[in-house]
Order: structure tokens, then sequence, then C-alpha cells
């Protein structure tokens, strides 16, 4: 009796699963864009990495001082499209870019420091 | 050492007598603590050590007064987690110069963040130094979250624009300058336009034999421009003061001694009293250079400068806080 039920459980958990499985591949695909909608950009040693960065649209990048020294995030289009506030080592700032375009920034405090977001 | 590159810069257009060679000599001892006076035209060296025994008239010249630099109040971190410590042993050197200064440059970085708390605390160590006078200019880190209003209203009283002034001392005339604003991505320190017509007009009417001291944050002239170690119109703000027999232009910013000679100007760099950088393309960045902690004080200092009237050449002196 036992032995059934758990066949049938066992069936009935196959079936689940490759349904599950049918809509957790959507799902899976799902939280691995979720995943790529996040990136990251290290600045450390007077440099953002990477320098240059390209992302699909709606993507949030967020800037991690690595740095011993403060470093700001400061885009140089003309909207002046996003500027954080002072980031003193291991402070992180984040911008989520809703439309497609090149926002080129750079670090307010040491201007050598120049870096580049191409939005897709 | 360095002593050949620096009897390269040399030229005396002065005709002034000044012994140029021997001066820059001398600089070169400076950084192991070498006190110089020019007095009458000729140099005369002498050992910090033996400062002491020299008598105050030998020791005076007519002005005296100490630039300190980069007091980064509130960074914390290796080589240096006591910046506070290093400026109280900044002050403690100028107290001990036998010839008191009569006031004070601090060429910038006075705050590492910007915060109330870290000027406060700057402005209370320097309340117990023997110069009462102290005159600012601001360096990028005193100008971070709020376009410069607290340093202007802290320190700039009486300045124009960014905090520009000038004010003569026993016939020296001294010019703060700001280069610190509205920096350009991938650029170099900026005077700006406002702040050059200003200077040619600060400087129109004055004797061709006045003395002059520039004084600002960033170097204006081009140290290493890779790191942004240089200010991208300066040539136009020397052009202003091309005809003046003597001009000493002191800078911060490089957290390192660094002397040129070019014409009748004279450039100089003062160290830190927090922390030291590395030499130009010697590091991957300019940041903070670690030093073994019983080495810090060595890398750090004060700069003496001492005009007598009549001679063309400030003495500038550096020592170290060791």
């Amino acid at each position: 009796m036992r032995r059934s039920v758990s066949i049938a459980g066992l069936a009935a958990a196959l079936v689940l699963g490759t349904l599950g499985f049918g809509a957790g591949q959507e799902s899976y695909v799902a939280s691995a864009q979720e995943k790529m909608s996040t990136m990251e950009v290290k600045i450390d040693n007077f440099s953002f990495g990477p320098v240059t960065l390209t992302v699909p649209v709606g993507t949030t990048v967020t800037w991690i001082n690595r740095d011993d020294i403060p470093h700001t995030v400061v885009s140089t289009d003309d909207s002046k499209t996003f500027k954080s506030k002072v980031l003193d080592t291991d402070e992180k700032f984040s911008f989520t870019f809703s439309k497609a375009g090149t926002y080129p920034y750079f670090c307010s405090i040491h201007p050598k420091m120049t870096g580049k977001v191409i939005v897709q | 050492m360095s002593e050949k590159k620096k009897d390269e810069l040399l030229h005396d257009h002065n005709y002034d007598g000044v012994d140029r060679r021997g001066f820059l000599k001398c600089m070169a001892w400076a950084g192991t603590g070498a006190f110089c006076v020019i007095k009458g035209g000729v140099l005369n060296s002498y050992s910090l050590s033996r400062v002491s025994e020299i008598s105050a008239a030998d020791m005076m010249g007519e002005l005296s007064f100490v630039q300190i630099s980069d007091s980064h109040m509130g960074f914390n971190k290796p080589a240096n987690p006591d910046v506070a410590g290093t400026l109280k042993a900044a002050v403690d050197k100028i107290n001990a110069l036998s010839s008191a200064p009569e006031f004070m440059l601090h060429t910038g970085d006075i705050s590492h963040l910007s915060k109330p708390e870290e000027f406060d605390t700057v402005d209370q160590i320097l309340k117990s130094a023997t110069p009462k006078d102290v005159f600012y200019v601001p360096g990028e880190h005193d100008v971070l979250n709020d376009d410069g209003k607290q340093f202007l209203e802290r320190y700039g009283k009486g300045s124009k624009g960014a905090g520009w002034y000038s004010f003569e001392k026993k016939g020296v005339h001294f010019i703060g300058l700001v280069n610190v604003m509205n920096l350009k991505a991938g650029g170099l320190g900026t005077l700006g336009h406002d702040q050059l017509e200003w200077l040619e007009d600060d400087v129109k009417h004055l004797k061709h034999s006045t003395p002059i001291v520039v004084f600002g944050h960033i170097p204006l002239w081009s140290v290493y421009p890779e790191w942004g170690w240089g200010t991208d119109d300066s040539a136009q703000a020397l052009a202003y003061l091309k005809k003046f027999g003597s001009v000493t232009v002191l800078n911060g910013h490089i957290h390192q001694t660094m002397q040129k000679v070019e014409g009748n100007v004279t450039f100089h760099t003062a160290a830190s009293t927090a922390f030291p950088q590395p030499a130009p393309g010697k590091a991957d960045s300019p940041g903070p250079m670690k030093v073994p902690a019983e080495q810090l004080k060595s890398v750090l200092g004060i700069t003496d400068v001492n005009y007598v009237q009549g001679k063309h050449a400030l003495a500038v002196v550096d020592s170290s806080l060791a």
C-alpha cells in the first residue's frame, strides 16, 4: 500500500517535477537575468574597474570604493545623470540605467579618474 | 643624488649676487634638516641641530613664516592612523623654531572628508601654535559636498569667488589661489577665467621689485600630469607675474617636497603633516604611501620661509617631523 503510494507519489513528483522544471527553467533564466541586472564597478588604486562597462537597459550598477582614499562617481554628460556623495573606503553608490546610451563619468576629486557605462 | 639635476635648473637672471647654486645645494640638504638664510646676498647654511647656537640677528631675515599642508584631518589608515598627533608634532616643530614665524600658510586638504568636526580639530590644534594668524587655501578634500561653501564660511572672509585673495606683509605681496574647483574629467587643477582676471588686476600696479609669494593647493607647474599633478591654466597666471624680480610659488597636494627654479620663479611643494605619497611614477597610483611606523615622521614635515628686505630670493627650508 505504502509502496504504491510512494511510487504514485514518485510518479506525481516526476510529472510535477517535469512541469515544474519547465516552469522552473523559465524562472531559472529570469533569476539569472536578475543576477545580471546588478553589475559592479570596483574603485581601487585611483581607477575604475572595469573602465568601460557595457550593460543591458534596466541594469543597476554599483560602484564600491576599495581604495584607501575617498572618491566620487559623477557623470559628465550634459544632463548630469548621476552624482554620488563622497565615498570613503567600502562605501557604495548605485544607479539604475533605464535608458540606453553612453554615460561617461569621472571622480570629481581626482579628475584624471574616468570611466564609462554603455547601456544597450 | 639629485643635486646635479638641481644645478641644471639654474638660471641667474637677477644679477643680484645671490649664490643660487649654493642656495639650491642647500635645498638638497634641507630634507635632513638644514636651515639656510640669505643675508646680504650671501648664503649661510646651518644644520638644524645647531640652530640654537646661531645668533638671532644671523638667523632672522626680515619676514619669517611657515607653510604647512595636507593635514587631512579624518584620515585614519596606514601609514598614519593618528593624523591629529602628527599635526600636533608639526606645531611643536613650529613652536621650536628660534626665529618665531609671524604667520602660517596652510596650502589645503585641511580636512579629509570636508566634515565640520575635521575642520574644528585642525583649528583647535593650530591654536597652540605660536603664530596666531593662519591663511588658508582649499584642497580638493575641503570642498567635497557643498561646492566649498563651508570652507568659505570658515576661512574665506574677505576673499573673492571660491576663496582667492591677496595681502601684504613687510612689503611682500602674498596671493592665495584656488585651483581645486570645477575640475574637469581627465584634467588637472584649474584656476578659471574669473580668478585669472582678478589676478591680472591684483598685480597690475605693483612695482616690479615687489617680492611675490603665490600659494595654492595643486602645484602650479607640471610635476606629473598623469597623476593630475599640475594646473591646466597656470601658464596664464605666471604670465601676469613675469615682470616681477622674485616670485615664490608654494603648493601642496603631492605630499612630498619638490622644488623647481625657472627664471625668477621658484616653485616649491611642501610635505604633508598626515601621510606621504610616492614619487612621480614610482607606484601605480598617487595614494597614501605606507612606510614603517618608525619612519613616518621623517617623511612628514613643515616649511619655514625667510625673507630679507632688498634681497630677491626667499629662503625656503623644509624640515621633517623626525
